[in-house]
């Protein structure tokens, strides 16, 4: 057993830790209050390298790993939710869909852009009839000679309306309890984004409804096989679940580093605040629930990249992290007091931020249902 | 074109020094970074060996430790690095400093030498034209933009009020001020590439030096002692009832600056 990391670790933390701070923290404020996406960034993530991390080099990408992924969305999370989620579902919604179950042809054609952090995909399963429950999919697919012709409608997809958008990866009814995923290229006739959410937090990440309209796309846009839409799906979360629990591993360590630093320095009666133990136990719980977080994090990401089943560590990594992360807010926006809510402090827009952690990706008591079935409880 | 960039190992700046109280060095941790403004002569040594379809050599004498900072200018891109890293070197002054990298350039024979205009930690500021001197090259200084074609090398040179623009046939030697350029971040695949890089490590005997010429003995300065800069005292206010303009000139007056 190692909890040590490698140095190459050490040194990616701390190249990512620079660049978050100095290129998305001095901003990251007035994005939220603009809900501006800023695209710049979103580039220069990808010249880092971040949105080709777990791909095979043959793709542009690294081969790292999904540790290695958790690791750069933590340090962008420590400073900023919106760019965090922009590059957790870039890779884990928005390129990984065609990595995994692509054919050659389409991941030639994807891959590289989307690795590179030129171009950003979308992965479209939330329908307003179709949450929790996401195989109540009612959009469909009908096969027309050798198009797609869809019709339905998706909610809350994020990545699928920016400039970098090319294309979203849905889930489609193509037959009786038959569901397939089919890739939709930006710019397509009858695919219709519709204008972006008011968001209470990741004001700065692009979240729109989706309507298609007899959309008609190419027969070879099926992606992977016909009917195998919903195991697809679940793959594909259990990789964003690890991600998800990265994000929320780096809020709540951004709240631990503002809420300490804080806490030394505001004086009330004539010492620190920290000087009380109401403050500072609160500190010390929130130091072993993001520790606590990491570890579950980084032993699913690790099983991951073994290749060994990774389901039940996912549910578990993802659940803890981000009720976590909204306790964490919680207390340092306490610990802040009245400067925690205001939007002068971080705090308070982590305390907006970290909620849909709960919420996204499978909301806890989806993670509950998954852990217990992996516990053989009759769910 | 073969270009050599000499870069230098400090202690985080972001950590508190530490000064050996007898021998006046500074305590060099196993960790070291590289020092910031040497990330501008790499990035310029990289963009000029992409364009020329050239390498880059990292030149480097001090304490190794565990050759931290040198990985991070070759996770940057640079092919391999040269460190001089001996015993004997404790105590060495700028112009030792100055004559070991000259060693070490001399056996590698580089179109171009790049190094920074001070460091963070020395900051005399005299090592690259030192260099020059030493190998009989011509010193571009203070570059804030550089670029080459037709074997020169052309630069904007910083001065107190513009810049002058200079250029030189290669070879020749170049100090590129902060801000030159925009260092890039190591990749992932950069600092993996990097764990395999050649890194050299020779002697001062290697060099052709014996014990006499470097360190304190072959330095002709000596640090006599340290003291700790002054406690910065508190400002003064003052508070403009109409005629703060006279106590402020009052003011620079007493401390000379006008
Ligand atoms: C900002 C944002 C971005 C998003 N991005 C994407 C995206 O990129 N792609 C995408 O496809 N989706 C995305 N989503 C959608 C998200 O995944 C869904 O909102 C989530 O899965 C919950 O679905 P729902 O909203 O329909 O809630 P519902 O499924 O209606 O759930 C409502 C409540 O009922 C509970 N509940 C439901 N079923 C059970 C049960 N069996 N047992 C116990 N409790 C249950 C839920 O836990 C929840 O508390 C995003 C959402 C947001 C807010
Ligand atoms: C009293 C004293 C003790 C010292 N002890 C040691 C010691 O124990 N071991 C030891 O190795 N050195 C030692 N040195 C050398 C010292 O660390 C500096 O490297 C040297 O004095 C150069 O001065 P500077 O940092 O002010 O360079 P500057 O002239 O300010 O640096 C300008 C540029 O020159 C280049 N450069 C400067 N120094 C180096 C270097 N070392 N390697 C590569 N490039 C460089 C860089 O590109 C830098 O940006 C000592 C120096 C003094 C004065």
């Amino acid at each position: 057993m190692d909890f040590d990391p490698s140095p190459e670790h050490v040194a990616f933390r701390k190249v990512v830790r620079e660049f978050a701070e100095a290129e998305i923290a001095p901003h990251a404020a007035d994005w939220d209050r603009e809900h501006h996406f800023p695209a710049e960034v979103v580039r220069r993530m990808g010249d880092l390298g971040l949105f080709g991390l777990p791909f095979p080099e043959e793709y542009g990408g690294s081969g790292s790993g999904l540790l290695t992924l958790c690791i750069a969305i933590e340090e962008v999370a420590r400073v900023d939710a919106s760019m965090a989620i922009t590059l957790e579902a870039g890779v884990s919604l928005g390129a990984n869909p065609i990595y995994r179950f692509g054919d050659e042809e389409q991941k030639a054609r994807w891959l590289p852009d989307l690795v590179a952090g030129r171009t950003l995909g979308g992965f479209g399963l939330t329908e307003p009839e179709a949450g929790s429950d996401a195989g109540a999919t009612r959009t469909r697919a009908v096969l027309d000679g050798d198009e797609w012709v869809i019709n339905g409608e998706k909610v809350f997809i994020t990545n699928s309306g920016t400039p970098l958008t090319a294309l979203v990866t849905i889930t489609a009814l193509t037959g009786p309890r038959e569901i397939s995923s089919i890739i939709i290229p930006a710019g397509t006739p009858g695919f219709l984004v519709e204008p972006p959410y008011r968001k209470m937090g990741w004001r700065a990440s692009d979240t729109h409804g989706l309507r298609f309209e007899d959309c008609r796309v190419p027969a070879a846009n099926l992606l992977g096989e016909r009917g195998r839409g919903f195991r697809q799906f679940l793959t594909i979360l259990d990789h964003g679940r690890v991600a998800i629990a990265a994000m929320a591993v780096g809020i709540a360590q951004g709240c631990l580093e503002q809420s300490l630093a804080y806490a030394k320095e505001r004086q009330a009666f004539g010492r620190p605040i920290g000087a009380n133990q109401a403050v500072a136990f609160r500190c010390s719980d929130m130091a072993v629930a993001v520790e606590a977080a990491r570890l579950l994090t980084y032993r699913a990401a690790q099983l991951a990249d073994r290749g060994r089943p990774y389901r039940q560590e996912a549910a578990m990594a993802k659940l803890y992290a981000s009720e976590i992360a909204v306790d964490a807010t919680r207390h340092a926006t306490q610990i802040f007091g009245g400067y925690g809510y205001v939007d002068e402090t971080p705090v308070s827009r982590f305390y907006r931020d970290a909620k849909v952690l709960e919420i996204g990706e499978g909301t806890s008591e989806i993670q509950r249902l998954v852990i217990g079935r992996g516990l053989g409880l009759p769910l | 074109m073969k270009i050599a960039v000499c870069v230098k190992q400090i202690p985080d700046p972001n950590t508190p020094y530490a000064l050996d109280p007898e021998t006046h060095f500074v305590q060099r941790p196993q960790d070291q970074v590289l020092d910031d403004t040497d990330r501008y002569g790499v990035e310029v040594g990289l963009q000029l060996a992409e364009a020329t379809g050239g390498t880059v050599t990292l030149v480097s004498m001090g304490p190794a430790g565990n050759l931290q900072g040198i990985r991070q200018a070759l996770a940057m891109g640079a092919h391999k690095a040269v460190v001089v890293n001996d015993p004997a070197l404790r105590g060495s002054g700028a112009l030792v400093t100055a004559k070991v990298l000259a060693a070490v350039l001399r056996k590698e024979e580089p179109d171009l030498v790049i190094a920074g205009t001070e460091s963070t930690d020395g900051y005399t500021g005299v090592v690259p034209q030192e260099l020059a001197e030493l190998l009989g090259l011509p010193s571009l200084t203070f570059a804030r933009k550089v670029s080459q074609a037709d074997g020169k090398i052309h630069i904007e040179r910083l001065t107190a009020t513009g810049y002058e623009v200079v250029e030189a046939a290669l070879p020749a030697l170049l100090s590129v001020t902060s801000g030159a350029v925009e260092p890039r971040y190591p990749t992932f695949k950069g600092i993996m590439a990097a764990k395999t890089k050649p890194i050299e490590q020779p002697t001062i005997a290697d060099l052709g030096f014996g014990p006499a010429d470097v360190g304190p003995a072959g330095s002709a300065q000596e640090i006599v002692g340290v003291r700790a800069a002054p406690e910065r005292g508190a400002g003064r206010k003052v508070v403009d009832e109409g005629e703060a303009h006279l106590d402020i000139v009052r003011l620079l007056e007493q401390v000379k600056v006008i």
